[in-house]
């Protein structure tokens, strides 16, 4: 693009500018992409090391039209989400029931505080040795992993909860059961989904591990698979297709978080 | 007298867990759970005074602990230089700013598989996949924090005639601590996460190694021990490292 045609897109504000902006904000990205590509094509790296873009991309296209990358994903994205959700529910439990109780916290904090900066995935041994190596092991480990973020965030976020609002609701004759659905869990859901949101990340680290200790499909034996044979597009197409797929369900986490704090302050501060 | 006290209070603190340890403990010793679900708590205790004197844990545990070293500790270094650098400078942030969006989604455990490829199976895959998994978390808490610093703080500085190397080391750095150290605390925990599991999947020593070699070999008592020794691990450095940061931080209000 030349100056005056990239001067007249300025004024115009036109796609011209947007395109622009888009290309200095991928600017580095796209650098990047194209060293992978050129790197190998011409710079004379080794292509076991490091498969060309293109080929890479090539085979991920025909792995999806085979159906095999796609089947892998959806097996992951199940394993993940499995686990999350069963460490949600029961995170939130014991996380408001740590707060409400105080018999279960003095159970629950120790264990938590014990448990929370443990290198879980150390237990992957023995939940194989229990629950064998199909889906159930994977998800225990997986929800075993996410939920300790989300009780410590329930905790916090349910003790600090405004005592008017508690006051307020108590004094019209509310009774308690009420109270925590109809005024604690609510007023405590912006702290509940930040716990959340750390732990999202991990049920895919985690997914992605289990599934390469103990195969069974997925993503993570589809790679490990493919290293151990020493094929490396293989291999990448693994890391694209897990990229993407990190990329999406966060980005619909992310949509999910506003969406269900739409009444809270915070989303309205963004418009 | 007040060491005793608190000894006391830690002690009942964590009672909860002596109590689970000893109904496992029951449990097993009165046939109530099956021996083919693991070792009771004494026999994991047994198998690691063994695992001890036999000297394989010391040798494992020293290796996992050069590697865990090697990876966290450059990953810190840089992190904190690349964060720091992108809140600072213009066109660090354009160059590495995209790059950082684009990899944060990624699960970091999926690079094993590809370290194991470009490293094999000796130290380095694992130093590798520490580093570039605890990489992002810091580089991110980095960039917040020295973005947040007080402009004033920097204004009043330069107002001073401090040098720009000096508002760095002195300004910036200090005020942006509480946030870089709260990344680190995150990619501690995740270091030791990546560290077992690529152990456990290409290896032939270290920690993860041996839970996975004791583990097909069916000897679950040396197993378990080594599960506790692993877990009980990143729990002492997560501590050590909180005391550490209320130590280095007692300048500011820090409490987390």
């Amino acid at each position: 693009m030349t100056s005056a045609a990239a001067g007249m897109s300025d004024r115009s504000k036109g796609t011209g500018f947007a395109l622009r902006g888009w290309l200095l904000r991928y600017a580095s990205v796209i650098v990047v992409l194209a060293t992978w590509e050129l790197s190998v094509r011409v710079g004379g790296v080794d292509p076991f090391l490091l498969p060309p873009l293109s080929a890479v991309l090539s085979l991920l296209a025909d792995e999806v039209v085979s159906g095999d990358v796609p089947y892998q994903a959806m097996l992951t994205i199940y394993r993940a989400m499995a686990g999350f959700l069963a460490a949600t529910l029961l995170g939130v439990a014991i996380g408001v029931l740590t707060a409400r109780n105080r018999y279960c916290r003095w159970f629950f904090e120790p264990l938590i505080s014990v448990g929370f900066p443990m290198p879980k995935i150390a237990f992957m041994a023995i939940f194989i040795l229990w629950f064998g190596i199909g889906d159930t092991s994977k998800i225990v480990m997986v929800s075993l992993t996410c939920i300790f973020p989300v009780i410590s965030a329930t905790y916090l976020g349910t003790t600090r909860v405004d005592h008017y609002l508690i006051w307020s609701a108590r004094n019209m004759g509310t009774s308690e059961n009420r109270i925590l659905w109809r005024v604690v869990l609510p007023a405590s859901m912006p702290q509940i989904l930040s716990g959340l949101q750390i732990a999202f990340p991990s049920s895919l680290i985690v997914t992605v591990v289990t599934e390469m200790i103990s195969s069974g499909g997925g993503l993570g034996s589809y790679m490990i698979l493919a290293a151990r044979f020493a094929l490396s597009e293989k291999v990448f197409v693994g890391i694209v297709t897990i990229a993407i797929v990190g990329y999406v369900l966060l980005t619909v986490f992310g949509h999910v978080r506003r969406r269900l704090l739409l009444w809270h302050a915070e989303s309205q501060q963004a418009i | 007298m007040r060491i005793l006290g608190r000894l006391g209070r830690t002690g009942f603190y964590y009672t909860p867990l002596l109590i689970l340890a000893l109904a496992w403990e029951l449990m097993a010793r009165t046939g109530v759970m099956p021996a083919d679900l693991g070792p009771s708590p004494w026999q994991t205790l047994e198998a690691l005074s063994t695992l001890y004197r036999d000297g394989d844990l010391l040798m494992h545990a020293g290796i996992s602990f050069w590697r865990e070293f090697a990876g966290f500790i450059t990953s810190c270094i840089l992190g904190t230089a690349v964060g720091v650098g992108m809140a600072r400078v213009d066109w660090v942030r354009t160059v590495f700013r995209p790059v950082v969006t684009f990899l944060y989604p990624m699960p970091k455990s999926a690079l094993i598989p590809l370290l194991l490829l470009w490293f094999g199976i000796g130290h380095m895959s694992k130093i590798a996949a520490i580093f570039l998994g605890c990489l992002l978390p810091i580089v991110t808490s980095a960039f917040n924090g020295a973005r947040g610093v007080d402009p004033q703080l920097i204004w009043s500085a330069r107002s001073l005639g401090t040098s720009n190397t000096a508002i760095l080391w002195k300004i910036v750095l200090p005020a942006a601590l509480p946030d870089i150290l709260s990344g680190v605390r995150i990619a501690l925990s995740l270091s030791w996460l990546l560290l077992v599991s690529a152990e456990l999947l290409i290896s032939r020593s270290g920690l993860g190694y041996l839970i996975s070699y004791t583990g097909e070999s069916g000897d679950y008592s040396t197993m378990f021990a080594a599960i506790l020794v692993v877990v009980s691990i990143g729990f002492v450095a997560d501590r050590i490292f909180l005391h550490l940061i209320r130590w280095v931080l007692r300048y500011t209000d820090f409490t987390g």
